[in-house]
């Protein structure tokens, strides 16, 4: 694993300085709307990380990671509902959910692989999806909305979207370092080795089973604390936020941005949202161009960025070859495409 | 209170649910089976079919000229769709698939809610069909809900004939069993592949297309179907039309009758509270249970000839 | 569907670490590191094992020789753990191995190479063998410190590709290699673990002549370090390496020897030349 897949330490470095004076700054122009939306990339920016983990690196394909973010929303609300409004409260609960659910359905998922695991992961999904639409006393399939902010002790109070906001930037950084420091350590070595090869990890004595859960609730448990922020910036929560559809979307995020990359996901995350808000300015029906681009992307660029960086760079090429003779065009075609290609 | 009639109700609701299920399952678990393809967007072409019929049969006036025309037509719009995007889809893996086709239902809820509205078309059971079969006090049935069991029955049959006695339907199982042998044969494999799209583009309209009096025709219809479907196919054995068959039957007479039953059953041993919230969560959860059960035990299928 | 586990149970047992203890005392032939006793497998109506009993004696290298059809990958599968059999028992080092899952039986010291090479494609070289040593080493769930950097893993990793001849494309992504050097790292993979044991399913598949040398040129440096179950169809190789062969015709062990009492054995001239007679 080269660092090309990190991205350079000062482009980070800048990326990092950016999201942190965001809040200031677009306050200070005018758009304070701009740290709500934000806010809510990175949200499902660490949501896709951390389905990353057991798609990019594990080989897993999940159909219902949506649930997990579910699952943290409604944990929650709940709370909040209730008058619990100790941040620190929160966050145990959310672990002990987290923990508890992805231990579970990863327990029986992971019991298939392949085509047998996605169908049992959307399975799963809608099983509890049907229960929250049916739980009349939750909201049921209209969910519900509470009020109040949560606190921790002295330290913080998330009463408006920049403390929120930071809140988010907070564990989407943390998320990262620890997903950076995983991949590069003996577990990360044994996952990665699973999704290449299971029949061989097993044969030189890892019990892949193990690992795959492992991974699956490390990254189901990360999945529930995305959705315990998603229920503070939005003060709201329904069964909607754990419908298969939103699992797919999660997928889509981190093909957009390339699998198996660290950072790619939340890149992911910001360019199908920013696409879907762009659409939706465009015309009330953005749904269907947003789904022909998006049966495009998956034919012609599977890779994600990287894709779009090659069929950029050989658009290019073919401009500049019109402008040369033929001869010279072979010649520049053929080495640019192969400089290309990663 | 559970009457037998109510009980006998419940079982023909469920074995009508079950045929249509068979219907819509029928085409998808032949696309996974042969094709290796996993094609979510299957449930835009049994809401086409939905539409269509809708729409031509207040064109032509009449109910029966609407459905029957709704099927070539679904066919016809599956076969532009596989020109454009599922053949190009049949060599990837299936998260590509899934994703693709997930992006080809948003396209086409949404045409379907620009051509005809957000809201639900209202179609009525024609007049002719509108009666009930009493046999008893609360043994209620519905003629029309019979006639979907015969039609769906009917091309049961038809497609077990084309299956077993037919050149194509043997391609088809042989493509089932190893798709590359059958290409090595020499049969053009596209053709064939199409043929499959078409057949199961059609079963799926016919399914929409008689749901649609008993459903609301609107955008995203066939959403619950569609995750029945899949766990139809776990349960039946990917590839088999008899087991789709067995495994629909199977999923809508427990679906049916866990729904009525397990809130009554639940009630007797807890609060009417507490019988009331989770008793229909449990109805639901129970067919879920199954499948997982299934994968977990059997994961073949129940009803799998051969092992994949 | 695919992958699907090889039953449940399988599975459950993964949980409690699987401890063997030796059900009876087999220990008359105790130089016999691996015992085969009965071994019996059916597919429906096709028999691949019929009562097979095979011993591997600590440091030799034993062959099991056959035409095809002969049963060999299926007896195979049930020393490795990938097939169950119907009846009978393997035992290895004293322990009762017959239900032990695969990766369970990698633990206690049985190595295997692949008939079709299986490496981990994305990996580096280097990565491949450290995985391996790693695994070996214990468990791997460490979650922060740098796998690759540290000395315990790097350094057998490096001395075993060495040992193989692949020391200069360490940094090669595993899945760019040529055929032959495939198959070396599938060896290197193998021996990473240190087994007393390893299972060799036909090594010198699909290769020309030259690689072949160097394969069996390979194995014979490995004897004496390593005891070897070697599944093959190259006679020749099977000569130059085997201190016993078995020879399994339609599931049965026919004959079982040193190569001189096997090319004398008439039953076993029989079985080949006559079904090699058609052999295309």
């Amino acid at each position: 694993m080269n660092n090309r897949k990190f991205g350079s330490p000062s482009g980070i470095a800048i990326l990092c300085l950016i999201l942190l004076a965001l809040p200031p700054v677009a306050v200070a122009m005018g758009q304070p709307y701009a740290v709500t939306f934000m806010a809510r990339v990175l949200i499902f920016g660490l949501a896709a990380l951390s389905l990353n983990l057991i798609l990019g690196f594990g080989g897993l394909t999940s159909l219902g990671h949506a649930v997990f973010i579910g699952l943290g929303a409604y944990a929650v609300s709940l709370m909040m509902q209730a008058g619990a409004s100790n941040g620190f409260l929160h966050l145990a609960v959310l672990l002990v959910v987290g923990l508890l659910s992805s231990l579970i359905i990863g327990a029986v998922a992971l019991r298939t692989s392949g085509l047998a695991f996605l169908m049992v992961t959307l399975a799963l999904a809608q099983l509890i999806y049907f229960v929250g639409t049916g739980l009349r006393r939750f909201g049921g399939d209209d969910g519900f909305s509470f009020r109040g902010h949560a606190d921790f002790g002295g330290l913080l109070t998330l009463s408006n979207d920049t403390s929120i906001y930071y809140y988010i930037l907070f564990w989407i950084m943390l998320a990262t370092v620890l997903m950076y420091r995983l991949l590069r350590s003996r577990f990360g070595l044994a996952l990665r080795a699973t999704m290449g090869n299971s029949q061989r990890a097993e044969s030189i004595g890892l019990p892949v089973f193990r690992y795959r859960l492992v991974a699956f609730v490390l990254s189901g448990t990360f999945c529930t604390i995305a959705g315990g922020l998603l229920a503070y910036l939005t003060q709201f929560v329904s069964p909607a936020y754990m419908h298969w559809s939103r699992s797919a979307e999660l997928l889509l995020m981190v093909l957009i941005g390339g699998m198996g990359t660290l950072l790619g996901p939340i890149i992911g995350a910001a360019a199908l949202i920013l696409l879907e808000e762009g659409l939706a300015m465009l015309t009330p029906h953005w749904q269907a161009p947003l789904g022909i681009l998006l049966v495009m992307l998956v034919i012609f660029a599977r890779n994600g960025i990287s894709d779009f960086r090659v069929l950029f760079v050989l658009a290019i090429d073919r401009l500049r070859a019109k402008a040369k003779s033929p001869a010279e065009n072979e010649a520049q075609v053929g080495t640019a495409s192969r400089k290309a290609l990663p | 209170m559970i009457t037998p009639g109510l009980l006998l109700v419940q079982l023909f609701n469920g074995l009508q649910f079950g045929i249509t299920l068979f219907l819509f399952t029928a085409g998808l678990t032949l696309l996974l089976g042969i094709l290796n393809f996993m094609n979510l967007a299957h449930v835009s072409l049994y809401m086409a079919g939905a539409y269509f019929a809708v729409a031509l049969g207040q064109w032509t006036g009449s109910f029966w000229l609407g459905t029957i025309l709704a099927v070539p037509c679904t066919i016809a719009l599956a076969m532009v769709v596989e020109y454009l995007a599922f053949r190009r889809l049949y060599r990837r893996d299936h998260l590509d698939q899934v994703l693709a086709t997930f992006g080809l239902i948003m396209f086409f809820n949404e045409m379907a809610r620009i051509v005809w509205g957000a809201g639900g078309l209202y179609v009525s059971v024609p007049a002719a069909l509108s009666g009930n079969i009493v046999l008893g006090e609360a043994a209620i049935f519905p003629v029309y809900r019979l006639l979907i069991i015969g039609v769906g029955c009917l091309t049961a049959v038809g497609l077990t004939w084309l299956i077993r006695r037919t050149r194509t339907g043997m391609l088809i199982r042989a493509g089932a069993d190893k798709p590359e042998m059958v290409e090595a044969v020499g049969i053009d494999v596209r053709r064939l592949f199409r043929w499959v799209i078409g057949l199961g583009a059609g079963l799926a309209a016919l399914a929409g297309a008689l749901s649609g009096p008993l459903f609301s025709v609107e955008p995203g219809m066939g959403d619950a179907v569609l995750i029945l479907a899949l766990v139809v196919i776990v349960i039946g054995g990917i590839g088999s039309i008899r087991g789709s068959f067995y495994a629909a039957m199977l999923v809508g007479v427990v679906d049916a009758v866990g729904r009525t039953v397990l809130p009554v059953l639940f009630s007797m041993f807890t609060t009417p509270v507490v019988a009331d919230t989770l008793g229909p969560a449990l109805g639901s959860m129970l067919i879920y249970l199954l499948m997982i059960g299934v994968l977990l035990f059997k994961p073949e299928g129940l009803f799998a000839v051969k092992e994949r | 569907m695919s992958a699907v586990i090889h039953g449940y149970k399988a599975q459950s047992q993964r949980f409690v670490e699987h401890k063997a203890e030796p059900t009876s005392t087999l220990r008359r032939q105790s130089e016999a590191l691996l015992s085969v006793r009965n071994l019996r497998k059916s597919y429906g109506g096709l028999v691949a094992t019929a009562n097979v009993d095979l011993d591997v004696r600590e440091g030799e290298v034993h062959a099991v020789l056959g035409p095809n059809g002969a049963g060999k990958t299926t007896l195979l599968g049930q020393l490795t753990g990938q097939v169950r059999p119907d009846a009978g028992h393997v035992f290895f080092d004293g322990h009762d191995i017959t239900r032990l899952p695969v990766h369970a039986r990698a633990r206690k010291g049985i190595g295997r190479s692949f008939q079709i090479t299986s490496v981990f494609p994305d990996l580096s070289v280097l990565e491949n063998v450290a995985l391996a040593v790693q695994v070996s080493q214990g468990h791997s769930f460490r979650f922060w410190s740098n796998a690759m950097g540290a000395a315990n893993l790097r350094e057998p990793a490096q001395k075993l590709l060495e040992r193989v001849g692949l020391a200069q494309h360490a940094s090669m992504q595993a899945g760019t290699l040529s055929h032959g050097q495939h198959r070396q790292l599938e060896i290197a993979i193998s021996l990473a673990g240190r087994p007393r044991l390893l299972l060799l399913d036909e090594p010198m598949a699909g290769m020309g002549s030259e690689d072949s040398s160097d394969m069996v040129k390979l194995l014979k440096s490995l004897k004496g370090q390593v005891s070897m179950l070697l599944v093959e169809h190259d006679v020749e190789a099977v000569f130059a390496l085997a201190d016993r062969i078995s020879v399994l015709v339609y599931g049965k062990c026919i004959a079982t020897g040193t190569p001189e009492e096997i090319r004398g054995n008439a039953a076993v001239r029989v079985a080949y030349l006559g079904i090699s007679e058609g052999d295309a």
